[in-house]
């Protein structure tokens, strides 16, 4: 099986092709940049030039597996764009892999829990709490938009060894040493921030996943796919709130519960 | 002479709030035209949203592709190349339409071609009028774009006018909200109008000094504003048909005389109307009566031609492909391209 893989989400921009050959797998190629964002410009030349390389026929391919969120908007939507005009002119199915879940998959066998970090501005992060449990990546918090205190406080209740990875981390770092330090600390457990070639989106990482999304039937047509923002649009938010005031008359209505009389 | 072989060209518009794919033969003939309108969602927020149109664009573009090469009962096999918008526009809803060719044309193995937006609203004019050739005037109005163009050859503009304020869509927009008609103001106004009289006020008719060619619209539409204020602090009952009339055609006036005087100016005797606007009906008449007046050729794309499609984009490509344009895999969305720039 062969899996053509693509993360625009965050800062870096990333493409591999991944098989797997009955027991064992491999990563044939991998082209990671994280260097200015770029991607509408970047992404495909890096894919071409990969194939190339490895002289991929592109009809060769079993699934487009794409990082579907969360992310910037636009990056989703480039990757996600891309691997559907590549699903449509292939007729390949497309593997919708979560960002924050193919972050974690970088720090396969860690004993401890995984804390990936996506800057997702208005205070908050993109993030979620994973561990391997029997070598599989399962997750204790599914990816989420919360503040930084939220998600570090949810940690230091857990009382386990945490490792940070993500472009989050160097905006938090020092916010999380603040909380995190006394709490973890007096528990007797640590926290660690991943090395520089693990703490990023890697699309070996979302390949290497997709390929057991796809044994497992996780898979959707190109045309149905869609990026998961986890947000609503600004407009969006915006009405929703507006009706939700709008309400209010109504809400408080609501405090005569006829259970109270 | 050796047999000229057809060229068909997969078109992809997704600029503004329209997902639209097209098939077109030979630049003029098309096979299929498929949009997804969004105008709807659109309207709850009185405009377009850029953050909703992108994501409604990602969710809907390959259904548009595939219908729009069902509808042509043709293959990606079958194509020359693949023909995409990639400015003016909204930079995130561009960049859908952008990813999504580039994909294709890379999977599929054809060439690439990017599209200017204006240009295939000019371009329109081919698909309907098959004996149009340049040189001629197009005076293209939407609710983006106010220019005034001398198409000298296929893919050769040369703007001579331009808005200096709001677009002529965009006035009609601003209009039509004042006077509570909501969104998109063209047309409402238009149908509104209908039951107004034209003359029953006097709204001003904007000219840029040493620049004849040039528009301004901010001026009328705050003249309408003040109108509406006036009425209301004298206590006068709106008569909204009357302003919504005298506004299109203080409008109307300056876009007809500007046209006829470029095409004097310019000694090419041949006009043509492009863009979500000149299927305005007022817009139509007043043109065509001027023209007739002039005897001046006059054509406009039928009004599915006129607001954003992808058979425009198609034919558009087909000229640029015929002129060797050709687009690489770093191809970006450039949200405010110039006409005429590569």
């Amino acid at each position: 099986m062969k899996i053509l893989a693509l993360d625009s989400s965050g800062l870096v921009a990333s493409v591999a092709v991944v098989e797997e050959d009955g027991l064992d797998s491999s990563l044939l190629a991998e082209y990671t940049v994280n260097y200015k964002k770029t991607h509408s410009q970047t992404l495909l030349p890096m894919l071409d030039e990969i194939a190339k390389m490895i002289e991929l026929d592109l009809s060769t391919i079993d699934a487009v597996a794409v990082a579907a969120g969360p992310g910037s908007f636009t990056g989703l939507r480039i990757g996600s764009a891309t691997a559907k005009g590549l699903g449509l002119a292939l007729g390949k199915p497309l593997i919708a892999v979560p960002t924050v879940d193919g972050l974690a998959y970088n720090l396969y066998g860690t004993d401890g829990v995984i804390c990936p970090l996506m800057d997702a501005r208005r205070n908050q992060v993109y993030t979620g709490i994973y561990e391997f449990r029997d070598n599989h990546l399962t997750a204790i918090e599914p990816q989420m938009a919360v503040s930084i205190r939220e998600i570090a406080e949810k940690l230091c209740r857990m009382k386990r060894n945490v490792i940070f990875l993500g472009d989050g981390v160097p905006v938090y770092r020092h916010k999380l040493t603040e909380i995190l330090m006394a709490e973890l600390r007096a528990g007797g457990k640590s926290f660690s921030f991943a090395p520089a070639h693990l703490n990023k989106q890697r699309a070996g990482a979302i390949g290497a996943l997709a390929i057991q999304y796809f044994k497992e039937g996780r898979f959707q047509t190109a045309a149905e796919h869609q990026p998961d923002y986890l947000r609503l649009s600004q407009a969006e938010r915006e009405r929703a709130e507006q009706k939700r005031t709008e309400k209010q008359p109504s809400a408080s209505e609501e405090i005569y519960d006829p259970q109270d009389v | 002479m050796k047999e000229k072989k057809d060229i068909l060209i997969l078109a992809i518009e997704s600029s503004c709030d329209e997902t639209a794919a097209a098939v077109v033969r030979n630049g003029r003939e098309v096979l299929s035209n498929v949009i997804f309108s969004q105008i709807a969602l659109h309207t709850l927020y009185g405009g377009v949203v850029p953050e909703i149109a992108s994501r409604k664009h990602i969710e809907k573009i390959n259904y548009v592709i595939q219908e729009a090469l069902d509808r042509a009962n043709v293959g990606l096999k079958d194509l020359d190349a693949v023909g995409v918008t990639y400015g003016p526009g909204l930079v995130g809803a561009l960049l859908v339409g952008v990813a999504e060719a580039k994909a294709i044309s890379y999977a599929a193995n054809l060439p690439l071609v990017g599209v200017h937006h204006i240009e295939g609203h000019i371009s329109a004019n081919y698909i309907e009028n098959k004996d149009l050739e340049p040189p001629f005037i197009c005076l293209v109005v939407s609710g983006g774009h106010t220019h005034l163009v001398v198409v000298r050859d296929y893919g050769k503009y040369e703007v001579i006018g331009r808005t200096r304020d709001d677009a002529a869509g965009e006035a009609f927009d601003k209009v039509a909200r004042a006077i509570g008609l909501g969104y998109p103001g063209g047309p409402k106004i238009d149908k509104l109008s209908k039951e107004g009289n034209p003359d029953a006020i006097h709204f001003p008719r904007a000219k840029v000094e040493d620049a004849p060619y040039d528009f301004s619209f901010s001026g009328v539409k705050s003249a309408v504003l003040n109108h509406i204020n006036g009425c209301r602090m004298k206590g006068e009952t709106l008569r909204e048909a009357d302003i919504a009339a005298s506004f299109q055609k203080a409008v109307c006036d300056v876009l007809v005389s500007h046209a006829l005087q470029a095409v004097k100016d310019y000694g090419i005797p041949k006009l043509a109307l492009a863009g979500g606007v000149a299927s305005n009906s007022a817009l139509r008449q007043a043109m065509k009566d001027a023209c007739e007046r002039e005897r001046i050729p006059l054509c406009y794309p039928s009004p599915a031609l006129c607001t954003d499609n992808a058979a425009m984009i198609g034919a558009a490509a087909y000229y640029e492909y015929m002129n060797g344009t050709r687009h690489g895999l770093d191809l970006n969305a450039v949200p405010n391209l110039q006409l005429g720039e590569r």
